[in-house]
C-alpha cells in the first residue's frame, strides 16, 4: 500500500501507532485488550500509555462497534438542516440508541462533530464511506440494504465539490487548470532564497486562520542547522463549517503536492507528511493515486522534480477523530503517535517540531496557494485581491442559503456580495471562521473579507468557515452547541479550558432555561475573557470569543432570554424541576 | 557561564541569567508568583495549572514558559491578573470534588495552600459535581480522581527503573482523568511510591499505610504563608459607633457544627449580649421572624424545598447574609450525593438497606415532609450571599472576629493564618 515509504522515511516506531491502532479498529470493530498489551509490548510503553492514546481519539473504541459503524454529524449546520429526524430514523431503523451497538452487533450508532460535509447536511459517515443529503427515506433505504448485505461502499455517495463561484477573468487562484510539475519545474530557476521572496512579496499568510507570513515561517526553518526537517500538511479540517480543504484535495491534489515538495525544496527538507483527519477517510485513495502519480512521473523521490540532490517524498498520516489535533503541536504529538496534547511555546515548531526536528506546518490552503504563486510568479498574484490584502480565499459557506459550497473570493469582497452571491435566504447573523471565530450582525454586512484586521471594526478575515443563520435561529442554541463541541474537543490538558468549557456550558444551560439574569452575562463574559488570556492553546483561547461577541452585538435578543424580575437577592430557581425526581416516590 | 540581562517584574529592575525559566528567576528574586504544576527539573515545563500566567510584555502568557531575555517586562501583581489567578484556582475547586475535611493531604495540600495564598473564601462558579471514582486496584496506592487536579506531575516525574510510565491521562476534556497502569505501579519502590505521593499537590495519589496526619496547626501549610509580605495587620475596631444589632441564624443542610463552633467563644459570650440580640434562630427557638434583622448567619446548604423557602426569608428578613461554613458556601459534605442520582441514594437508603424492618421498604414522602432536591446546592445559587467564612467549621474567634467587623462596617479579610477549609 505504502510503496515502501514507511522504510524510507527513518520514524521511530511510535509514531506507527495511530496506523496499527487503525488498522485493529477497522479490522475488529474495537481496540482489545490484548492488542494493547501487545501494541505496549511492540513499542516498549506501559499499557496504560497505549489506553491514553485510545482513548483520546474518538473513533478508537474499547468496545465493540458493530458490523456497521455509523458516526452521524451533529455540528449546528446538521441541526438546522434536520439532523434531529435523521437521528429519530436512524435509532428506529437499527434498534440501536445512540453511543452504542444494537442488540446483534450488527449497528453501532455515534454522534461526530462536523465531518466537513456542511454543504451537504445531514450527512453521516458509514464504516467512513460519506453519505450525504439525508432524509428519512433515504436512511431507511440505507438500512435496509445494509441489512440485506449490500456493502456500504457500494452504495456510498460521491460528494461533489459544490465550488459556486470563483472570480472572473481568470483571477481564480485555485481552481485554474494545473498540470503536474508546472510549479516544480520553476524550482530549477529559483534558489530556497528566492522562493522565500517571492512569498514575501505575494505576502502570502497561513491559511489555517493565524494568517502567520508563510515567507517568516520557511525562512525561520530554512536557518535551523539541524537535520532532518518535516514539512507537515495540517489537513485536520475540523473547524466545524469548513470544507475547502476537502475540496482542494479532491480537486487540486496536485498542487498541494507541489506546495510541499516547493517547502521542503527551500527549508531543506527530505520528508513531507501530510496530516489527514479521519473524517476525510473516503479521499485518502484519491490523494495516494496522485502521490503515486507523482512518483511514478519521477517528481517525487530521489531527484524529487529533476533537481540533483534533493530528495523528497510524502506520505499520509491518518487522525482519528480529534478537532485539537489541528492546532500544529498537537497535530506534531498525534503525528509522533500519541495523545494530541498541544505543547508548550517553549519551542516552536520551527525549532523542534516532528521528533523534534525542524518542522514547518502549513494548511492545505496554504500549501496550494504557495503551488500557485511560484507557478504564476508573486508578480501575478499581487495583481489579484486587493492592496495589504493580495490574492483570493476559498470560503466554505454553509447554513440558511440556497447555494451552500466553495466560494473563491477575492480578498475585499464584502459580506452583502457574498450573502447575495450564495442566496442568503433573510441572514440575521453570521458565524465566520467556525465557533472559534467572530460572530457578526447582518448590520455589518458592509464589512470587508481581507487579511488587514482580524477582530477589529473595519476588515473581518475568514479561516474559511462562513455560517449563515436566520431570525429564525435561536443564538443561545447554537452559542450552545459551539460549547458543548469545545468542552467534548478540549485535550485536557489545562485547566482554564478543561473546567471552563464545562463551566461555561452549564452557564449557558441556565440561560437557555431562562433563569439567568443581567449579571450571569457580565460573568459568562468575565469568565470568557478568563479561558482566552490563560489557555494553553488556542482552542480555549477562541472557545468563547464568539460569545463574549455575541453578548454585545445581539444584546437587545439577550435581553429577551433575562429574568426581569431580578431583584439583586433572590436568585431564579427551578424548584419543579429540582423536585421532579423525589415526586417520583409520591405515594 | 550565561551572559546577564536586564528585565522588570511590576517596575523593579533585576539582572538576571539570560535564558533561565522566569518562574526560577522570581523565586530567587523574592518574588511570589503562583504556580500548581511548576517543577524546576521538568524540562520543557508543563504548563498545564496556567496559575501562574503573568503580563509578559503586554500580554497574557504563563511564567513558566517564559525564557528571560533582554529587556523583558512582566506584571505579575495587576489587579486583573490577580483575580485570574484566583478564578483559576477556584475552578479546580469546583471541577474537582475537594472535601478537605475528609481529604488526608489536609493542610498539607497545594491546592488548598493556594486557595489560602489567594484569599479564596468561596468559589465564583458553580460546582460541577462530576461523577468520579476512587480507584482501590493499585496495588500500592489509592488513586482519588475526585481530587486530582491534571497537572502532569506524575505522568511526567514518575517511571518504573524500567523507564516506563505508569500514569498517563485517559479521554480528554473533562472527562479527562489520570489512569494508573497496574502492572507498572507494582513494580515501584516504596520511596518511588511515596515520591508519587509527595509530588502530588493535592491528595489523588495516597500511598496505603503511609499515614501523612499531623496535629492541627502543626501541618505544612497551616500558619506561615509564602508570601512575604501577606497583610497580617488586624484592623482596628471603632469602638464608638457601636449599637446594638439584631441577629438571625440557622443551619439549613449542615450539621449545627458551625453553630457549635459560635458557641466557643465561652466567656466572650457575655460581652456579646451587651452588643446583639438574637431573632429567629435555634439559640432563641423563634420560628418566625419578630422583626427586620441586621445580619443573617447561615450554615448549610439546600437539600430540600424547606431550605430553600427559609434561605429566601433570611434574605427577605435580613440587611446581610452571611455564609459560614463549607456547606453553607459551595454544599460541603452533603454533596457526597451530588454525583449520584437523587433515585439511587434514596433506593439505597431506604429500599435496598440492609437493616430495613422486612416489608417496610418505601421511600418517606408525605405533603407535611420537605421535598428532597435533586442535588443539593449551594446557597448562593439560590439568593445573595454578602460574605462567606470558610470552615468546617470555622473557628469561634474567627466567625465573632468577622462579624463584629461586618456588623460595623468594618472592612476585613481573613487572614493567612486563619484560612482553613477543614
Amino acid at each position: 500500500m505504502n510503496n515502501g515509504i514507511e522504510k524510507r522515511i527513518p520514524d521511530p516506531s511510535q509514531t506507527q501507532m495511530l496506523n496499527r491502532l487503525w488498522e485493529l479498529q477497522k479490522s475488529n470493530g474495537y481496540i482489545h485488550d490484548d492488542d494493547i498489551k501487545e501494541l505496549a509490548h511492540l513499542f516498549n510503553l506501559s499499557a496504560v500509555e497505549v489506553e491514553g492514546v485510545v482513548s483520546f481519539y474518538h473513533f478508537f473504541h474499547r468496545k465493540p462497534t458493530g458490523k456497521y459503524t455509523i458516526y452521524l454529524n451533529n455540528s449546528i449546520i446538521a441541526d438546522i438542516k434536520g439532523f434531529h429526524r435523521i437521528k429519530e430514523t436512524l435509532e428506529r431503523e437499527t434498534s440501536a440508541t445512540f453511543e452504542s451497538v444494537d442488540r446483534t452487533g450488527t449497528f453501532g450508532l455515534f454522534l461526530t462533530p462536523c465531518i466537513g460535509l456542511s454543504d451537504q447536511e445531514p450527512s453521516a459517515l458509514i464504516n467512513f464511506y460519506p453519505f450525504i443529503n439525508l432524509n428519512v427515506s433515504r436512511v431507511k433505504d440505507i438500512i435496509a440494504k445494509l441489512k440485506n448485505g449490500v456493502l456500504p461502499e457500494t452504495i456510498c455517495d460521491a460528494p461533489a465539490d459544490n465550488i459556486r463561484y470563483t472570480p472572473a477573468s481568470g483571477k481564480s487562484v485555485f481552481f485554474k487548470e494545473f498540470i503536474p510539475g508546472t510549479a516544480i519545474a520553476k524550482l530549477t530557476d529559483i534558489q530556497p532564497l528566492g522562493v522565500i521572496e517571492e512569498l514575501k512579496k505575494s505576502e502570502l499568510a497561513g491559511r489555517g486562520g493565524a494568517y502567520y507570513p508563510t515567507w517568516k515561517k520557511w525562512n525561520a526553518a530554512k536557518v535551523q542547522a539541524a537535520s532532518p526537517k518535516y514539512v507537515v500538511c495540517n489537513a485536520d479540517e475540523g473547524e466545524p463549517g469548513t470544507f475547502k480543504d476537502r475540496v482542494l484535495m479532491n480537486t487540486q491534489a496536485q498542487s498541494l503536492i507541489e506546495g510541499m515538495i516547493i517547502c521542503g525544496y527551500t527549508i531543506g527538507a527530505a520528508y513531507g507528511i501530510v496530516y489527514l483527519r479521519g473524517e476525510y477517510w473516503w479521499l485518502k485513495n484519491k490523494l495516494d493515486e496522485a502521490i503515486n502519480d507523482y512518483r511514478s512521473k519521477g517528481l517525487l523521490g530521489k531527484n524529487c522534480g529533476g533537481i540533483n540532490d534533493f530528495d523528497f517524498d510524502i506520505r499520509i498520516q491518518m487522525g482519528a477523530g480529534s478537532y485539537v489535533c489541528g492546532e500544529e503541536t498537537a497535530l506534531l504529538e498525534s503525528l509522533e503517535g500519541k495523545r494530541g496534547e498541544p505543547r508548550t511555546k517553549w519551542f516552536f515548531p520551527v525549532e523542534r517540531g516532528y521528533l523534534q526536528q525542524p518542522t514547518i506546518i502549513n494548511n492545505v490552503e496554504t500549501f496550494c496557494a504557495a503551488a500557485r504563486i511560484i507557478e504564476m510568479s508573486a508578480d501575478q498574484y499581487i495583481k489579484i485581491g486587493i492592496a495589504g490584502s493580495p490574492g483570493t480565499k476559498l470560503i466554505s459557506v454553509s447554513g440558511d442559503c440556497q447555494l451552500p459550497g466553495i466560494y473563491e473570493i477575492e480578498w475585499g469582497m464584502t459580506i452583502e456580495e457574498l450573502l447575495q452571491l450564495c442566496k442568503a435566504d433573510d441572514p440575521y447573523y453570521m458565524q465566520v471562521s467556525g465557533p472559534s471565530g467572530e460572530c457578526i450582525s447582518v448590520e455589518e454586512k458592509f464589512r470587508r473579507i481581507s487579511m488587514l484586521d482580524l477582530l477589529g471594526q473595519k476588515d473581518i478575515r475568514c479561516g474559511g468557515s462562513f455560517m449563515i443563520f436566520n431570525k429564525q435561529r435561536d443564538l443561545v442554541k447554537v452559542l450552545l452547541n459551539f460549547s458543548e463541541f469545545f468542552k467534548n474537543e478540549s485535550c485536557g490538558i489545562c485547566t482554564p479550558c478543561r473546567a471552563g468549557s464545562f463551566i461555561i456550558q452549564r452557564k449557558l444551560e441556565r440561560l437557555d432555561n431562562g433563569l439567568a439574569n443581567e449579571a450571569d452575562l457580565e460573568e459568562l463574559k468575565s469568565w470568557g475573557t478568563i479561558m482566552r488570556n490563560t489557555s494553553r492553546c488556542g482552542l480555549g483561547k477562541t472557545a468563547t470569543s464568539s460569545l463574549i461577541m455575541a453578548m454585545d452585538k445581539f444584546h437587545d435578543y439577550f435581553e429577551t432570554k433575562l429574568d426581569k424580575n431580578f431583584d439583586g437577592l433572590n436568585l431564579k430557581f427551578d424548584m419543579n424541576a429540582a423536585t421532579k425526581d423525589y415526586e417520583e416516590y409520591k405515594i | 557561564m550565561a551572559s546577564k540581562v536586564n528585565i522588570t517584574i511590576d517596575g523593579k529592575n533585576f539582572l538576571v541569567e539570560e535564558g533561565k525559566n522566569l518562574m526560577q528567576v522570581a523565586k530567587e528574586n523574592g518574588i511570589f508568583i503562583p504556580s500548581l504544576c511548576y517543577f524546576e527539573h521538568i524540562e520543557p515545563p508543563l504548563g498545564t495549572c496556567r496559575v501562574c500566567t503573568c503580563k509578559i510584555n503586554g500580554k497574557f502568557g504563563p511564567a513558566c514558559t517564559e525564557k528571560v531575555s533582554e529587556g523583558l517586562k512582566v506584571e505579575v501583581n495587576d489587579p486583573e491578573l490577580k483575580d485570574t489567578r484566583k478564578a483559576l484556582v477556584e475552578m479546580m475547586f469546583a471541577e474537582g470534588n475537594h472535601i478537605c475535611p475528609a481529604c488526608e493531604k489536609s493542610g498539607n495540600c497545594d491546592l488548598q495552600h493556594m486557595g489560602y495564598e489567594l484569599g479564596i473564601a468561596s468559589t465564583r462558579f458553580q460546582h460541577l459535581f462530576k461523577d468520579r471514582i476512587i480507584d482501590f486496584q493499585p496495588t500500592r496506592m489509592v488513586m482519588e480522581h475526585n481530587r486530582c487536579i491534571k497537572c502532569l506531575r506524575c505522568v511526567v516525574d514518575v517511571v518504573t527503573d524500567e523507564g516506563k510510565k505508569v500514569f498517563t491521562y485517559q479521554n480528554r476534556g473533562n472527562e479527562t482523568y489520570v489512569g494508573v497502569d497496574y502492572e507498572q505501579e507494582a513494580k515501584l519502590t516504596e520511596e518511588q511510591a511515596i515520591n508519587a505521593m509527595k509530588i502530588c499537590p493535592t491528595g489523588a495519589i495516597i500511598v496505603r499505610g503511609v499515614s501523612i496526619a499531623e496535629p492541627f496547626g502543626n501541618r505544612k501549610f497551616d500558619m506561615q504563608s509564602v508570601q512575604k509580605k501577606y497583610s497580617e495587620e488586624i484592623p482596628k475596631h471603632k469602638e464608638s459607633q457601636i449599637t446594638k444589632k439584631r441577629i438571625a441564624t440557622v443551619s439549613l443542610a449542615g450539621c449545627f457544627g458551625c453553630h457549635m463552633s459560635m458557641l466557643d467563644i465561652d466567656a466572650e459570650l457575655l460581652d456579646l449580649i451587651e452588643l446583639v440580640s438574637f431573632d429567629k434562630s435555634p439559640l432563641t427557638d423563634f420560628k418566625n421572624f419578630t422583626t427586620r434583622c441586621h445580619l443573617g448567619i447561615i450554615e448549610g446548604g439546600c437539600c430540600n424545598d424547606e431550605n430553600i423557602e427559609t434561605l429566601r426569608k433570611f434574605r427577605e428578613n435580613c440587611d446581610v447574609l452571611v455564609a459560614i461554613g463549607e456547606c453553607s458556601i459551595w454544599g460541603g459534605l452533603p454533596t457526597l450525593r451530588n454525583s449520584i442520582p437523587l433515585g439511587e441514594c434514596l433506593d439505597e437508603a431506604y429500599l435496598n438497606c440492609l437493616t430495613n424492618e422486612p416489608g417496610n421498604n418505601i421511600v418517606p414522602y408525605d405533603e407535611d415532609l420537605p421535598k428532597i432536591l435533586d442535588r443539593v446546592y449551594a446557597c448562593n445559587e439560590i439568593v445573595k450571599i454578602d460574605y462567606y467564612i470558610p470552615g468546617c467549621p470555622p473557628d469561634a474567634n474567627i466567625i465573632w472576629k468577622s462579624i463584629k467587623n461586618i456588623l460595623w462596617g468594618e472592612e476585613y479579610s481573613i487572614l493567612y493564618s486563619e484560612f482553613k477549609y477543614d
